[in-house]
C-alpha cells in the first residue's frame, strides 16, 4: 500500500468545535427543508446560507471495501502528512504487514497524530449526528452536503491508543537504505525534498523498477534537496503529491505573508496565521528571524500553540541528518540548526500548549499567533477566530493549502477581519514536473486523473496538466490498473566451481552459449547454482550406519541441435568415409539421400535429418557423427 | 581500509600505521577505494590526519555524522597534548586537521552508499560511543561486516548494536571481551559511583581528569542520577572546555542515543545536568566535599593539573583517571604508582591523595559477540582487538555453538543454455535460446527396421509387443497410442506386414538423437 492519507477537508462541512462556550454558534438556527417537511435541527445549523453539521467533525477515509485490509504485507509511507489514516488501515482490520517510514516521518507524523486527538478530545460531544447521512436524506439537503461523496464511511477521529498501536507497527528506515521485502522485491526511501524526512520509493527487483514519487520539491527550503538520479531507468513511475496551488510562487507568497503581517501590527492588529504544527511554519519563523528587525517588529510577540509546539520545535532541531546541507553542517558547529532556537531563547517566540494555563496570563496585544487546525474546525484556532473575528483590525493570514480559504470562513460569516490567502506550497509544479520527467525517462507515468487535464476553473490553462508522450495513465478512486510490465526473469547466482565448468561456444558474433546443468537451491527467494555434487565415496572404515543422503538424479537433457546440414559439403564428407554411391533425389523440402551399397536413406531437411538404417550400428554411429558435424549442439 | 587509529602506547613511529605496506612510493589514493572509520576513539581515527595530510590520501573519508563532529575536537587536543605539552615535532597541524576533516563523506545510519560502481557501504548503530557504527561492505556477492567497537546491551544513554541479518562473508568482530560474560560496565560503574561516595561522605574531593566529549558526559550522567537518587548535597563542577559547548553535541545528535532518552528528551534533556555546575578556579579552595571534572585528561597541564596539584597533599582526596594516559604524563606516573612527582623549578609534589583507574569502555561481551554473530548469519569469523588467548578460547565457543546445519530442503538438478551476450548472462531453456537467437531446432532421427514372424494381424502383433515391453521394461513409461504406435519414453514403435508375406512383419523402429 502506498500512503496512507486522511482526507479531512470532509470536516468543512462541520460546525467548529469551541475551546470555550460561543453564543454565537449556539445560537445558530436549526435547518429545516423550505417546505418543512424535513426537520433536521438537532444536526444540522445554518449560518449565512451555508448547512453546517453539528457533531464532532468526521474524515473521509481512504478505500477499505476494495480489498482485504489482513493481507496487506507492507505500506510505505512518503510524509508525514500522508500518514494520518493509519490507525483506520492498521487497527481492527486484521491487518498484520509492517509499516515503513523515516524516523522523521514517524516522530512529526506522531506528534500530528497526537495533536489531532487531543483537539477532538479536548472539547468532547455528547451526540453525533447521524440522520442526515442517510442517502434519501442527503438528497434533499442544500450543497455542499448533498454532494458530499461517501459520507456513511466517514469517522470520528481515532483515540491515542490506536496511534499508538498503529505507529508500533512502523519499521524505520533511513534515505537509500536498501531494504529486501521477502527476497522478492526491494524497497529503498530517497530524499524528496518536501519536508523532514520525506520520501519517494524505488520498488525494484532486478529487472524491474516501479518509482513512487509523492510529495516532492525542488525548491530549497530545510530538509535535504530531492534525489532525482535515483529515479532514473523506471518501468513505471507513479506520480502524485504535485502542488495544489500550481499558479501561487511559493517565494511571492512569503512575501506577501511579511507584508501583511507587518502591516497588521504596525496598525495595532492582530495577525493569525492557521496552520499545521510541522512543516512550512519552520520556513516561516525562519524567514521571520530575518524579517523581524529589517521591519521594526522587535517586540511583537510571537505566539505557537499547540499541544505539540514543544515537541515540534524541539524535534525540528534533532534531526540533522535530515537536513538540507546549510542547517545541517551547523550542528559541527554546534549550533541548532533551524534558528527558531534563537527566537525561542530571546523570548521573541513563545509558545504554549493550549491557550488555558500561562498563555492566558502572559498573552500581550497585538501579536502574532500560530495555531491549528488550518481546516478552521477545532484547536486553538476556532478561539482566535470567535476572538479577534470581529474586529477590522486583525488579519487572518491562509498559508496551509489543503483547505479553500472561503469554506474554512464559511461558519465564522459576517466576518470584519482581514482576509490573505498566501498559500505556500512547495511542492512539484507542472513545470518542474515535466523538466523531471524529461530527466529521468520513465517508461510509463501512472497519475491521478486530475493531472491529464487542465484544473475545472482554468479549462484554458493547457499548462496546468501534465503532457506526457507515450499519455500517462490516469487513475481514479477505485479504479483497478495494470501496470504495463511483466516480470520474467529473477536473478542466480552461478557458484564458481559451476562457473568454471561451463564450455560457451560462439554462436554468433558476439554471443555464446553454454549448456548448464546444475543444481538450483532456493532460499529466502534467493537463488544459487551449483555444481551437481557427485556422489561421496563410501569410506569403508565408517562404523557408524548413516543414512546417507541420495545424491539428486542426474537426468541428462535431451540435446538441442540447431542449424542445416549442406548437401554439397555433407556429400564430400561421406565420400571422404568412403561412401560413394550416393544417389540424391530432390524431394519438397530437401533432398533423399539413398546410400546404395548400404541399403541405407538419408532424407535431408532443413529443419531435420533422418537416419533409415537398418542393423548397422557402426554405420548408423558414423552418419550420426558426420551429421552431427554440421549441426550445433546445445 | 577500516578505520586509521593510533597505538597511545608509543611515542615514535609506531604510534601511526605503518603506510609502506601499502605502497612504498606510489600515492594511497591509488590503493584505497576508501577509508571508513566506525568511530571517535583515538585508536579507531587517531591517524586521520597523518594519514590524509603527512602521507597523502584524497579519496573519500566515511563516518558518521557525530563522529565527524566530535572527531575533530579529540583529534586537536591530543595534538595539543603531543606537539605543545611534550615539544614534538613530526606531528600533525590544526590545519592538517581540518584539511583532513574536508575529506569526509558523512554517512547515515542505514543508508546504502555507493563509494563506486562495485563497491557498497551501509552503516548499523553499534553502541559503544556516540555515533559508533559497524559497517557493511558489498561487492557483487561477496561483502565483509566490521564493528569497530560496539556494545550488545543497551547502556545510560546508549542502545544497543543492531544488524539485520545479511550473512556476510566475514565478520570482523572486536573481541576486548571475548572471556567476559556478565554486564562487566553495570560493575565498573557501581564501583565507581561507591569509591566516589565514600570519598565526598568522608568530606573528600574527587578530581576526574576528562577529554572534553565522551566520557565526561557518560560520566555526568551516571553522576547526576546518583545525585538524585541519593539526594546528596555536595557540589559537582565541570571546568572550562567542558562547557555547554560540549552538551550541546549530544542534545543535537540525541537520535543517536538510547530509546529511554530520545523517548523524553522534549520534557527533560538528558544532557542538561541540574547538579552540574560550572567551576571557577576559586572553588578549589572552597572546604567540604566536591566532585569536579576538569580537562585534559591526562594531568598533563591546565585546570585538571592545577586542581590536582592543590589536592595532591590530603589522602581524604580522590583522582580517577577515566582513560588510558600517554607516558610521560602525569598521569601515566601517578597511574604507574609514583608517589614523588618532580614539578618545575625543582619542586617535588607528594601525591598522598588516592588514584583510582577505571576504564568504562562499552563493548560486547562473549554473550554480546555471539548475539551478533546470531543476527548477522556470517560464514566466516574473523576476531580481532583483543588478546591473543582470549581470541582462542572463543573461536571454540564459536565453532562449538554455530555448525553449519544441513539445508532441508532437497536441491533440484537443472537444465538451461546461457546465452552470454556483451556483458550479460541470461538462463533459459534449451529451446528459449534457440528462439531467442532466431535459430531453428534441428531434428535429428534414426529408424531402423526389423523383421520378424508372426501369423497375427499387425494390431495384435502391435499389441503383444506393449504387453512383452510392459512387463519386460520396468521403470520406463510405455504407451500404446491410439495412431498405431507404441512408445517406449520417446522411441516410437511402428509394425506393418511384408508386402510378399503376412507372416513377416516388419518393426519400425524410430527414435530421436538423445
Amino acid at each position: 500500500m502506498l500512503d496512507c492519507g486522511l482526507d479531512t477537508t470532509s470536516v468543512l462541512n462541520f460546525l467548529p468545535l469551541p475551546l470555550v462556550h460561543s453564543p454565537r454558534l449556539s445560537k445558530l438556527p436549526g435547518w429545516v427543508s423550505k417546505d418543512g417537511t424535513l426537520n433536521l435541527e438537532k444536526e444540522l445549523k445554518e449560518c449565512t446560507g451555508r448547512v453546517f453539521v453539528d457533531s464532532q467533525p468526521e474524515f473521509c477515509l481512504p478505500e477499505r471495501e476494495l480489498l482485504d485490509l489482513s493481507t496487506i504485507d507492507v505500506i510505505l509511507i512518503s510524509n508525514y502528512h500522508c500518514m494520518m489514516a493509519l490507525p483506520y488501515i492498521t487497527e481492527h482490520t486484521g491487518f498484520t504487514g509492517t509499516v515503513y517510514a523515516t524516523e522523521p516521518t514517524l516522530q512529526i507524523g506522531r506528534l500530528l497524530m497526537e495533536e489531532l486527538v487531543n483537539f477532538m478530545e479536548r472539547v468532547p460531544k455528547a451526540q453525533s449526528a447521524t440522520c442526515w447521512k442517510n442517502k434519501e436524506i442527503q438528497r434533499l439537503l442544500p450543497g455542499p452536503l448533498k454532494d458530499a461523496v461517501d459520507v456513511w464511511t466517514w469517522k470520528r477521529c481515532y483515540s491515542m491508543q490506536e496511534v499508538n498501536s498503529a505507529l508500533s507497527k512502523v519499521q524505520l528506515v533511513g534515505y537509500s537504505q536498501k531494504v529486501e521485502l521477502f527476497g522478492a522485491v526491494q524497497i529503498s526511501p530517497l530524499s524528496s525534498g518536501y519536508s523532514l524526512g520525506s520520501s519517494n520509493w524505488i520498488i525494484q527487483s532486478h529487472h524491474e523498477k516501479v518509482s513512487y514519487v509523492s510529495g516532492s520539491s525542488l525548491l530549497t527550503t530545510h530538509p535535504q534537496p530531492m534525489d532525482q538520479s535515483s529515479l532514473k531507468n523506471s518501468d513505471v513511475l507513479i506520480l502524485t503529491g504535485l502542488t495544489q496551488m500550481p499558479t501561487a510562487n511559493p517565494d511571492g507568497m512569503l512575501g506577501e505573508f511579511c507584508s501583511n503581517l507587518a502591516m497588521t501590527i504596525r496598525a495595532g492588529g492582530n495577525v493569525l496565521v492557521p496552520c499545521y504544527s510541522s512543516g512550512v511554519i519552520y520556513d516561516l519563523l525562519e524567514c521571520l528571524y530575518q524579517f523581524i528587525e529589517s521591519a521594526n517588529l522587535g517586540t511583537t510577540p510571537f505566539y505557537f500553540i499547540s499541544p505539540v509546539a514543544n515537541s515540534s520545535l524541539e524535534f525540528s532541531q534533532i534531526f540533522a541528518e535530515w537536513l538540507c546541507h546549510n542547517k545541517q553542517s551547523k550542528v559541527y558547529l554546534p549550533e541548532p540548526p533551524f534558528p527558531h532556537a534563537e527566537l525561542i531563547q530571546t523570548n521573541k517566540l513563545k509558545h504554549y500548549p493550549s491557550i488555558h494555563g500561562d498563555f492566558s496570563s502572559e498573552f500581550r496585544q497585538p501579536c502574532v499567533v500560530f495555531t491549528g487546525h488550518p481546516s478552521l474546525r477545532f484547536g486553538d484556532v476556532v478561539h482566535f477566530m470567535e476572538l479577534w473575528g470581529k474586529s477590522s483590525l486583525n488579519t487572518i493570514i491562509f498559508t496551509e493549502p489543503d483547505f479553500s480559504y472561503l469554506d474554512a470562513l464559511a461558519p465564522y460569516q459576517p466576518l470584519a477581519m482581514k482576509c490573505v490567502y498566501c498559500p505556500i506550497d512547495t511542492r512539484l509544479n507542472f513545470h518542474q514536473v515535466s523538466k523531471l520527467l524529461k530527466e529521468v525517462q520513465p517508461l510509463h507515468v501512472v497519475c491521478p486523473e486530475q493531472y491529464t487535464q487542465p484544473p475545472l476553473t482554468q479549462s484554458h490553462r493547457s499548462d496546468l496538466m501534465l503532457e506526457l508522450q507515450p499519455p500517462p495513465m490516469p487513475y481514479r478512486r477505485c479504479s483497478v490498473l495494470n501496470l504495463p510490465f511483466r516480470r520474467r526473469y529473477e536473478r542466480v547466482y552461478i557458484l564458481p566451481e559451476l562457473a568454471n565448468s561451463l564450455v560457451p561456444s560462439e554462436i554468433k558474433p558476439g554471443i555464446s552459449l553454454a549448456t548448464v546443468s546444475a543444481v538450483l537451491h532456493s532460499k529466502d527467494n534467493k537463488h544459487t547454482l551449483q555444481s551437481v555434487p557427485k556422489p561421496p565415496p563410501m569410506p569403508p572404515s565408517k562404523k557408524r550406519k548413516r543414512v546417507i543422503e541420495e545424491p539428486p538424479v542426474v537426468l541428462a537433457p535431451k540435446p538441442l541441435l540447431s542449424g542445416a546440414v549442406p548437401l554439397e559439403a555433407f556429400l564430400a564428407t561421406l565420400q571422404k568415409h568412403g561412401i560413394t554411391e550416393v544417389k540424391v533425389e530432390e524431394t519438397a523440402d530437401g533432398h533423399i539421400l539413398h546410400l546404395q551399397a548400404e541399403d541405407t536413406l538419408i532424407q535431408l531437411e532443413e529443419d531435420g535429418t533422418h537416419i533409415v538404417c537398418d542393423n548397422n550400428e557402426p554405420l548408423r554411429t558414423t552418419l550420426r557423427d558426420l551429421v552431427l558435424r554440421f549441426l550445433q549442439k546445445l | 581500509m577500516l578505520d586509521c587509529g593510533m597505538h597511545m602506547g608509543y611515542n615514535d613511529d609506531r604510534r601511526f600505521p605503518d603506510f609502506s605496506y601499502i605502497t612504498q612510493n606510489g600515492r594511497l589514493t591509488d590503493f584505497l577505494d576508501c577509508v571508513i572509520i566506525s568511530h571517535f576513539h583515538l585508536d579507531h581515527c587517531g591517524a586521520l590526519p597523518f594519514m590524509s595530510e603527512m602521507v597523502g590520501y584524497d579519496g573519500p573519508i566515511y563516518m558518521t555524522h557525530p563522529t565527524k563532529a566530535i572527531c575533530p575536537i579529540l583529534l586537536e587536543d591530543f595534538r595539543k597534548i603531543t606537539v605543545d605539552k611534550k615539544g614534538e615535532t613530526n606531528f600533525f597541524t590544526s590545519q592538517m586537521i581540518k584539511d583532513c576533516m574536508k575529506k569526509v563523506v558523512p554517512l547515515n545510519l542505514h543508508q546504502t552508499v555507493q563509494v563506486d560502481d562495485e563497491l557498497e557501504i551501509k552503516a548499523y548503530y553499534a553502541g559503544h560511543v556516540l555515533g559508533a557504527a559497524m559497517v557493511h561492505i558489498k561487492v557483487g556477492s561477496e561483502s565483509v561486516v566490521y564493528t569497530g567497537d560496539y556494545n550488545m546491551t543497551p547502556d545510560r544513554h546508549l542502545g544497543a548494536a543492531w544488524i539485520d541479518k545479511c550473512r556476510p562473508d566475514i565478520l570482523i568482530s572486536e573481541s576486548t571481551y571475548a572471556t567476559t560474560i556478565r554486564d562487566s560496565k553495570r560493575c565498573r560503574e557501581r564501583d565507581f559511583l561507591k569509591k566516589v561516595h565514600e570519598t565526598i561522605e568522608r568530606g573528600g574531593k574527587v578530581l576526574i581528569p576528562v577529554f572534553a566529549l565522551g566520557r565526561a558526559q557518560e560520566l555526568c550522567i551516571l553522576l547526576e542520577t546518583f545525585w538524585y537518587r541519593m539526594n546528596l548535597k555536595a557540589p559537582i563542577y565541570f571546568s572550562t572546555g567542558l562547557t555547554e559547548k560540549a552538551n550541546h553535541y549530544y542534545k543535537l545528535f540525541i537520535t543517536w542515543t538510547n530509546q529511554k532518552i530520545r523517548k523524553t528528551f522534549v520534557q527533560r534533556n538528558m544532557f542538561e545536568f541540574k547538579h552540574i555546575k560550572a567551576f571557577d578556579r576559586s572553588y578549589a579552595d572552597n572546604p567540604g566535599p566536591m566532585v569536579v571534572f576538569a580537562t585534559p585528561g591526562m594531568l598533563h597541564a591546565g585546570q585538571s593539573l592545577q586542581i590536582f596539584k592543590k589536592w595532591a597533599g590530603n589522602e581524604k582526596n580522590m583522582v580517577i583517571m577515566p582513560g588510558y594516559c600517554v607516558q610521560g604524563t602525569i598521569g601515566h606516573k601517578i597511574l604507574n604508582g609514583q608517589r614523588k612527582l618532580e614539578m618545575e623549578g625543582r619542586a617535588t609534589l607528594d601525591v598522598k591523595l588516592q588514584v583510582e583507574y577505571m576504564s568504562f569502555s562499552a563493548h560486547a561481551d562473549a554473550k554480546g559477540i555471539m548475539q551478533l554473530i546470531r543476527m548477522a548469519e556470517p560464514r566466516n569469523m574473523l576476531l580481532v582487538h583483543g588478546e591473543a588467548v582470549k581470541m582462542e578460547f572463543l573461536k571454540g565457543k564459536i565453532e562449538q555453538e554455530f555448525r553449519p546445519l544441513p539445508d532441508p530442503k532437497k536441491p533440484r538438478t537443472m537444465h538451461g543454455t546461457l546465452i552470454m551476450k556483451e556483458n550479460s548472462l541470461k538462463l533459459v531453456s534449451s529451446e528459449q535460446a534457440l528462439k531467442e537467437l532466431g535459430l531453428n531446432e534441428h531434428q535429428l532421427r534414426f529408424t531402423c527396421r526389423v523383421q520378424l514372424q508372426d501369423p497375427h494381424s499387425d494390431t495384435d502383433t502391435l499389441h503383444r509387443i506393449y504387453t512383452h515391453l510392459k512387463s519386460v521394461l520396468k521403470g520406463y513409461t510405455i504407451q500404446h497410442l491410439p495412431d498405431g504406435t507404441v512408445m517406449v519414453d520417446s522411441i516410437v514403435i511402428k509394425v506393418s506386414s511384408s508386402a510378399e508375406d503376412t507372416n513377416t512383419k516388419v518393426l519400425l523402429l524410430s527414435w530421436s538423437y538423445q
